[in-house]
């Protein structure tokens, strides 16, 4: 780990994925900022879950380094919080919202270890946060999609991490859930931590966003919003897809 | 009936007895670790598994005799199927994982082209003296008859281990089963993981072989977890609800099977956990369809009342 500098929160050099012989993620360089909140951008298939997942050993990685606050992510692993895409399990699954965010207690709790009721309070705590506590004994098939994703932010702040990776948290949320999770990832700024989201709705980047990465299998632009969410790099990440409709006001102020 | 009757309450001799309890332990390791299946969305791999352990038996059985022995010896038999549905387990996992086969289709071949083999092998060692009485034929629809104290015990013990790693392992099977790519960043080996529950199942599916027989060895792993699913909203809960059905039922069918030897165990045992799946499935207050249907026309009523 020669050049991967140790304060940033998730650096990666090189990094390269594979889905079978179709490529992913091409020698991708991104380095991310401590107590920020950062977006991936990029258009579908442009393999941004693809990159997080590879960062978090998910997934195999062709080649490419991974540093998380100057370590391998297999050493960094109790500072680092995952929440995937909420399409990724089934919600029909026979346990309630609190069952859920306990999972995030498992690694302290050592793998057979007990769960005592101070870990019980600390996850209705976590539920708390999320304004999710009257639905912790709830099934989770039973809870709207915010709600669902909102108990998945739960199970994530359980984890007392440095470092939050989420994968598309608006995605099918509604107004409010999406106002209750932009604020619990500010409180997390506020407290020091570090956010990288996978974010598509381009037209909340400038209000959510500290910083922004872009990738449409390579890294086509990193830095501040201020300076890298402009138009030509947004041209270069989406090509000529990218609708008005969709555009920050960046974009049209430029035009 | 008083055969019956004296079977369930233990009544109907010593062996015939600790085959039930037998059976019961069996019943209950079978419905914990089948819950873990379940919800792993993977429970016909185990049947492949079963299937695949015929060639094993046979195999295990030719070995015993060439070496001098009747060939009759449980342990040495399961211990072939064991070691032939792990090839065939092994088979189906690097099928899914080298091409692009799904599983279902990997589970198809390789419970195939094994079971295929067991019979060719059966149909052979039948043709022998030894073979003949060696009752091999009972591992396929599984059968109580002959079945010694040692065996009953060997069932027994074997179900008390299963269950026991069950309960240690609970906590990461079940988020396996829920999450695999969040376990994984846990920590967590996923991979490790569901070869452990699939050993577990593998496990009852041997100890089971002689019990319930290949066939329908599935059945006590699937049917006691779905039936328990309609009781409850909890992983937990439902673990040990399906470990209750899987013992109810694997005791009374082998108590049954004791009073009437002519009947294979296995089918038997099957019926009564089909009638407790049935109960289950219309009557269970938190799933069940006639506890859905109750509340369906009680909404119906506050909604058309305006509330």
């Amino acid at each position: 780990m020669t050049d991967l500098p140790a304060h940033s929160p998730l650096a990666v050099r090189g990094l390269s994925v594979t889905y079978g012989d179709k490529p992913a993620v091409q020698a991708v360089d991104a380095t991310f900022p401590r107590a920020a909140l950062s977006a991936i951008i990029g258009p579908n298939g442009a393999g941004k879950s693809t990159f997080l997942k590879a960062c978090l050993g998910i997934i195999p990685r062709l080649s490419g380094e991974v540093s998380i606050f100057g370590q391998p992510f297999a050493q960094a692993r109790g500072r680092v919080a995952y929440v995937p895409q909420r399409a990724s399990v089934d919600w029909d699954f026979p346990t309630t919202a609190l069952e859920v965010v306990q999972m995030g207690q498992y690694r302290r709790a050592g793998l057979w270890g007990r769960l005592s009721g101070s870990a019980r309070a600390q996850a209705l705590d976590c539920l708390n946060r999320v304004g999710m506590a009257d639905f912790a004994t709830r099934q989770i098939g039973q809870l709207s999609g915010g709600q669902q994703q909102r108990v998945f932010l739960a199970r994530a702040l359980a984890q007392e991490a440095d470092l939050y990776l989420l994968d598309e948290p608006f995605a099918g949320v509604d107004a409010a859930t999406e106002r209750a999770i932009v604020d619990v990832l500010r409180g997390l700024r506020a407290e020091g931590k570090s956010v990288i989201a996978v974010h598509h709705d381009l037209s909340t980047v400038e209000d959510y966003f500290d910083h922004v990465f872009l990738i449409n299998q390579r890294a086509m632009a990193e830095g501040p919003v201020a300076r890298a969410f402009t138009p030509d790099a947004l041209h270069a990440t989406y090509g000529g897809r990218l609708g008005l409709a969709a555009a920050p006001q960046t974009v049209q102020a430029a035009e | 009936m008083s055969l019956v009757l004296d079977a369930l309450t233990l009544q109907a001799g010593y062996n015939a007895a600790l085959v039930a309890t037998g059976a019961a332990l069996l019943g209950v390791a079978a419905g914990a670790s089948g819950s873990f299946l379940l919800l792993r969305k993977r429970a016909l791999v185990s049947d492949a598994v079963a299937h695949a352990a015929l060639p094993g038996i046979v195999l295990a059985f030719m070995v015993m005799v060439a070496f001098g022995g009747a060939g009759r010896s449980l342990a040495g038999l399961l211990l072939g199927a064991a070691l032939s549905g792990g090839v065939g387990l092994l088979a189906m996992t690097w099928i899914t994982k080298r091409t692009r086969l799904a599983e279902d289709a990997a589970i198809g071949a390789v419970l195939g082209v094994f079971f295929g083999a067991g019979v060719v092998l059966l149909t052979l060692v039948q043709t022998m003296q030894a073979g003949r009485q060696a009752g091999l034929e009972g591992f396929l629809l599984g059968s109580t008859a002959g079945m010694l104290r040692e065996d009953a015990i060997l069932i027994a013990l074997g179900g008390a281990v299963v269950l026991a790693l069950c309960w240690l392992m609970r906590r990461p099977m079940t988020l396996v089963a829920f999450d695999p790519a969040y376990a994984a960043t846990l920590g967590y080996n996923t991979r490790a993981i569901d070869l452990a529950m699939m050993g577990l199942a593998t496990a009852v599916t041997v100890i089971g072989l002689k019990l319930v027989g290949l066939v329908l060895i599935v059945a006590l792993l699937i049917i006691p977890p779905a039936a328990a699913r309609f009781w409850t909203e909890r992983t937990g809960v439902m673990v040990w609800v399906a470990g209750g059905i899987g013992g109810a039922g694997a005791y009374l069918g082998a108590a049954i099977s004791a009073t009437a030897p002519a009947l294979p165990t296995g089918p038997i045992i099957v019926l009564v956990l089909a009638a407790g799946f049935t109960l289950s499935m219309l009557f269970a207050p938190a799933r069940g369809i006639l506890g859905g249907a109750l509340r369906h026309a009680r909404l119906r009523r506050q909604m058309q009342r305006g509330e």
